[in-house]
């Protein structure tokens, strides 16, 4: 549980892929490690979005209300991000996490995110190359998909 | 006193012309014994020395010749102490006039500052203000003490000196002041161009003083706007105006000294040419030369004397002169009564506002306004910024002057109960509001202090002589240790009941969650309130009895165990597992604690510090090694500072791990040795203090105890499962451990579970009461924005008042807290007056009145459905 194990788990996520490691050991210094005991929620649904959880050990569910109640809809492992949206912008959170197990995660603050974007735009560059290449690969799949339907609805 | 006397002279005569006599008259007194003194050596040669053998007549006594020389000696002796004496006496004497006048001197000028009209605060810059009563007449108090007793003594001595001389010769007498003229026509002249430039000094210092503090309260708006060169250039300048005033003050004033020299000099020229003259001619013997040349030598020293005393008697002329010009302004308020009068009638009746225009300290004017309106009533002033909201709510405080019209309260004018009801029957916040260095609580409690109810309790507060001194200087008479709470100011009938009220205050302004917090950090004294000790202790019990039940709950506290390693506190808590009582074990210098510091050299620790502080300071170095020196993470990570960095990488490039490890002494070692002391191992995953280590700790935390000389013994309070720690706060107390750092929602959830202990045991008020006793810091720095406003909001309504004028008094909170407040001071305020100045047109519902003003101009008043309408029908296009 040191520092450079978080850095080893930070390299993993596709969003800091290409940010350096000098960079990222900052990152996860000015990290939280928080545990979540089995049953309690990382965050729900609508809440504001403070920050992005990287899950270290254990498992949750992720879950959506629906009219019917809530629905588990995906499950999150080790290595695997959630809420990374909120530390780029405000937007309410889309599901409820729920800790399977206990779940031990690395907490990146929306504010310690910033000042360090905001110090290395590097990073902000690095970032935004990922965001845009998944924002193309969603153009495409939105392309093919509308492409598909057209192909149903004209036949 | 309505203005300060014109001159140097005026004040001091006016305020210590008695102590002036006395001090001319122990002079006087003090002559003879000097001239005897002078003399005494002459008669010791001629008369004991010379005049051959035989008895000699002493005060009527007829002595031998040896016994005459042992009685004059004696006497000669004597009269060393009693010059001395008087000396002493005289001077320390002068210096308590001086200090005493300077005391009531800079009280009167604060006084003055508190009672400024407000438009003088913009041509009079705070940097001025504390320039001037500091620095300014500082000098002042060393010079009115000479102001009448110098030249008197000198002026005596030249006399008789130059009396002797006319005596001997009066031709030699002549040619001793023959020059005298000159200097006296000169000099003076001199002089004046001299003071002149003094005047330009003081002026330029100012100036200085102003650039100063403007520039450090902007320094962040400096750097924003790149603008740090310009200003440097700026201030160089001023600097360099200031150079050559001191080196035009410089060449005039040494050529003063040259002047006086030369023609001091010139005197005996006179002497030897006249004087040899006449001695060849037979008119005058060898004797009386020398004895003249003498005689002017001793005048020498009091003609320079005056001659100082006439520099310094300018200097402070014209430093005095400049200070009370400033602080002399048009439209000085009165000045409070010492003590103060009856409590004040209560505010009923109506508001009644007719063609009143007012200023407010930005310059926005109010103009011709009138309205009329029957009180109690709560209204809202609303219109675009600027509009002379801020004018109209400090004309009713009286803040703002009434400039023509006029405006009552209750059929009395403002300006009237601005003397007697503000403050507390009328409450005026404005925004961003003051908050003064003390407690919050002694925040809140401003205004019920009026005057001292009750002396200090005796060892506290002033003595009879420091009263005794503060009434010479015209000081304020009131010793403000005294008890000045007054509950009956808030109506409250006792003590308790204004407790209960303060929390109540608090809740109102929703600062109650911050003030309990910053309670479960504050602390108890057990000798003061034992039954409080217990009482938390059981609740610690209790706790601890949660705790148990619940697995959940468990996880989310580390308990101290002396057998154990707390991840959640530092290495030092950890170490030391108490709480220092005294410096010597102050947490942040545990390892230069001489008991401390052998008890890890023996367990060879202090090398295991000096490894792991180089190992942490290279990480940081690393990590920080790129952020600006004022990013935020030095705030947040806060080991080391940004300078410290720098002064850590010069290390470790100086000296390498193992190097370090055996250093030995030094700053270094210290350095490095204090660096891991604060590191905790829950919060900051360096994987430094590793489990060997810990047991290695704790190992010495055993022999620090045993190491303890039992003197030490009661400077540290050891944690203890069953007592209260004393020194600790109260959460420590409860928990008697730490909130895990790395678990969800820990804080959280240990506060609502503790908050329904303390709840259970009646201790709330009591989180609440020591919450209160938080330092606000100078200017309420320790408070952030919001806290400060809202203390503010507190001290408003802790007198009840008849009236709460709200200057845009919630602009720093959000949209949603600013609705909330609105609520909660709305209810507070109900059945009684609350004029509020706020840009919330959609508030409206919630006011009785609403009066809006446009361009300084009252637009409308009235009932917040005929306001709308009226805008409504005035401009439709803006009715969407």
């Amino acid at each position: 549980m040191s520092l450079n194990d978080d850095v080893q788990v930070l390299k993993c996520i596709p969003l800091f892929r290409k940010v350096e490691p000098a960079k990222l050991k900052l990152l996860a210094f000015t990290s939280e490690r928080l545990t979540f005991m089995a049953g309690d929620n990382l965050f729900a649904e609508g809440d504001v979005g403070d920050a992005a959880y990287i899950v270290l050990d254990g498992t949750a569910t992720v879950r959506v209300r629906t009219p019917g109640g809530d629905v588990e809809v995906a499950r999150i492992g080790r290595n695997d991000i959630v809420g990374e949206i909120a530390i780029l912008c405000d937007i309410p959170r889309t599901a409820t996490i729920r800790a399977e197990t206990d779940l031990v995660t690395l907490r990146i603050s929306k504010d310690g995110f910033f000042h360090l974007v905001t110090q290395f735009p590097q990073i902000g560059v690095e970032i935004m190359a990922e965001l845009a290449q998944r924002l193309h690969n969603t153009t495409q799949a939105l392309t093919q998909a509308r492409a598909e339907l057209a192909a149903t609805a004209g036949s | 006193m309505a203005r300060l006397p014109p001159t140097i002279f005026s004040y001091v005569r006016a305020y210590s012309w008695r102590n002036q006599l006395v001090i001319l008259a122990l002079t006087l007194v003090s002559l003879p014994f000097f001239y005897l003194w002078v003399e005494l050596p002459k008669r010791i040669i001629d008369d004991a020395l010379g005049g051959g053998a035989g008895p000699r007549d002493f005060m009527g006594m007829s002595l031998s010749q040896l016994d005459f020389l042992w009685a004059l000696c004696l006497l000669f002796l004597a009269l060393v102490i009693i010059n001395g004496a008087f000396k002493y006496f005289i001077n320390v004497y002068k210096g308590v006039v001086g200090e005493r006048m300077l005391r009531r001197l800079r009280f009167e000028l604060y006084g003055r500052v508190l009672r400024f009209p407000p438009a003088h605060f913009r041509v009079t810059s705070q940097g001025q203000l504390v320039q001037m009563i500091n620095a300014e007449v500082e000098p002042l108090g060393g010079f009115i003490g000479d102001a009448y007793s110098l030249p008197a003594y000198q002026g005596g001595m030249l006399l008789t000196i130059l009396v002797f001389m006319f005596a001997q010769n009066p031709l030699m007498g002549f040619a001793a002041i023959a020059l005298y003229p000159v200097q006296v026509i000169i000099i003076p002249r001199l002089q004046r161009q001299v003071n002149e430039l003094g005047k330009a000094r003081v002026r330029q210092v100012r100036v200085l003083a102003e650039q100063i503090g403007e520039s450090a309260a902007g320094a962040d708006d400096i750097r924003a706007t790149a603008a740090s060169r310009f200003r440097a250039a700026r201030f160089a300048d001023e600097l360099g105006k200031i150079f050559f005033i001191r080196l035009d003050i410089y060449k005039k004033k040494f050529f003063i000294k040259f002047l006086n020299n030369f023609l001091a000099q010139l005197a005996p020229f006179l002497f030897y040419a006249i004087g040899g003259y006449l001695v060849l001619q037979g008119e005058l013997t060898i004797g009386a030369i020398l004895a003249i040349v003498a005689a002017h030598e001793k005048l020498s020293s009091p003609w320079k004397e005056l001659l100082t005393y006439y520099q310094l008697m300018w200097d402070a002329h014209i430093k005095y002169e400049q200070v009370v010009a400033q602080f002399d302004p048009a439209g000085l308020r009165e000045a409070p009564p010492v003590d103060a009068g009856p409590a004040a009638e209560p505010i009923e009746g109506t508001l009644v506002a007719r063609s009143v225009s007012a200023t407010d300290p930005d310059g926005l004017e109010l103009e011709d306004a009138s309205l009329e309106l029957a009180l109690p009533v709560c209204a809202a002033v609303l219109g675009p910024p600027g509009s002379g909201q801020s004018a109209l709510l400090r004309a009713i405080a009286g803040l703002a002057d009434v400039e023509t019209g006029s405006l009552t309260l209750s059929d009395q004018p403002v300006q009237l109960l601005a003397g007697t009801a503000l403050g507390t029957r009328i409450a005026y916040v404005g925004s961003p509001a003051q908050i003064f260095s003390g407690t919050i609580r002694s925040n809140l409690l401003l205004p019920l202090q009026q005057q001292p109810l009750a002396p200090a309790p005796s060892g506290v507060g002033r003595s009879p002589r420091a009263q005794s001194e503060a009434l010479a200087s015209a000081n304020s008479p009131h010793d403000s240790a005294a008890d000045w709470i007054d509950p009956a100011a808030a109506s409250c009938p006792d003590a308790d009941a204004l407790e209960a009220w303060l929390a109540e205050v608090v809740r109102v302004v929703r600062l109650e969650r911050e003030v309990y917090g910053f309670g479960l950090r504050g602390t108890v004294d057990p000798a003061q309130a034992p039954d409080v000790v217990e009482r938390v202790v059981e609740v610690r019990r209790r706790f601890a009895q949660r705790r148990a039940a619940d697995t959940r709950l468990a996880r989310l506290v580390e308990s101290f165990d002396p057998d154990r390693y707390n991840q959640n506190a530092t290495v030092a808590e950890n170490l030391l597992f108490g709480v220092p009582l005294d410096p010597a074990y102050a947490i942040d210098r545990l390892p230069q604690n001489r008991v401390v510091r052998d008890v890890l050299r023996d367990l060879e620790l202090d090398r295991e510090f000096r490894r792991v502080g180089y190992e942490l300071a290279a990480t940081m170095v690393e990590l920080f090694t790129d952020l600006p020196p004022d990013h935020e993470y030095f705030r947040r990570f806060n080991f080391l500072g940004a300078d410290d960095l720098a002064d850590y990488r010069v290390l470790i490039g100086r000296v390498s791990e193992a190097q370090a490890t055996e250093l030995t002494a030094g700053p270094d070692a210290e350095r490095l040795l204090s660096l891991p002391m604060q590191l905790i191992t829950a919060r900051h995953r360096l994987g430094l203090i590793d489990e060997p280590l810990q047991e290695r700790i704790l190992a010495a935390r055993k022999a620090l105890r045993e190491a303890l000389p039992p003197g030490d013994l009661d400077k540290i309070a050891f944690f203890e499962p069953d007592a209260f720690t004393r020194g600790a706060s109260l959460q420590d107390n409860i928990l008697f451990g730490r909130i895990a750092l790395d678990q969800a929602n820990a804080e959280a959830t240990v506060t609502a579970q503790m908050a329904e202990l303390i709840e259970e045991m009646g201790l709330r008020q009591l989180i609440i009461r020591v919450g209160l006793e938080a330092e606000a810091g100078v200017g309420g720095i320790r408070l952030s924005l919001a806290q400060r406003q809202r203390l503010a909001l507190g001290r408003a309504l802790v007198r009840r008042p008849d009236v709460l004028l709200l200057d845009d008094a919630t602009a720093v909170f959000d949209r949603q807290e600013q609705a909330a407040l609105r609520d909660s001071l709305l209810e507070a305020m109900r059945g009684r007056t609350v004029i509020w100045a706020h840009g919330h047109p959609e508030w409206d519902e919630h006011f009785d009145k609403v009066i809006v003003l446009e361009q300084g101009h009252v637009v409308a008043v009235g009932t917040p459905s005929d306001v709308r309408e009226r805008s409504a029908g005035a401009a439709p296009e803006a009715a969407d």
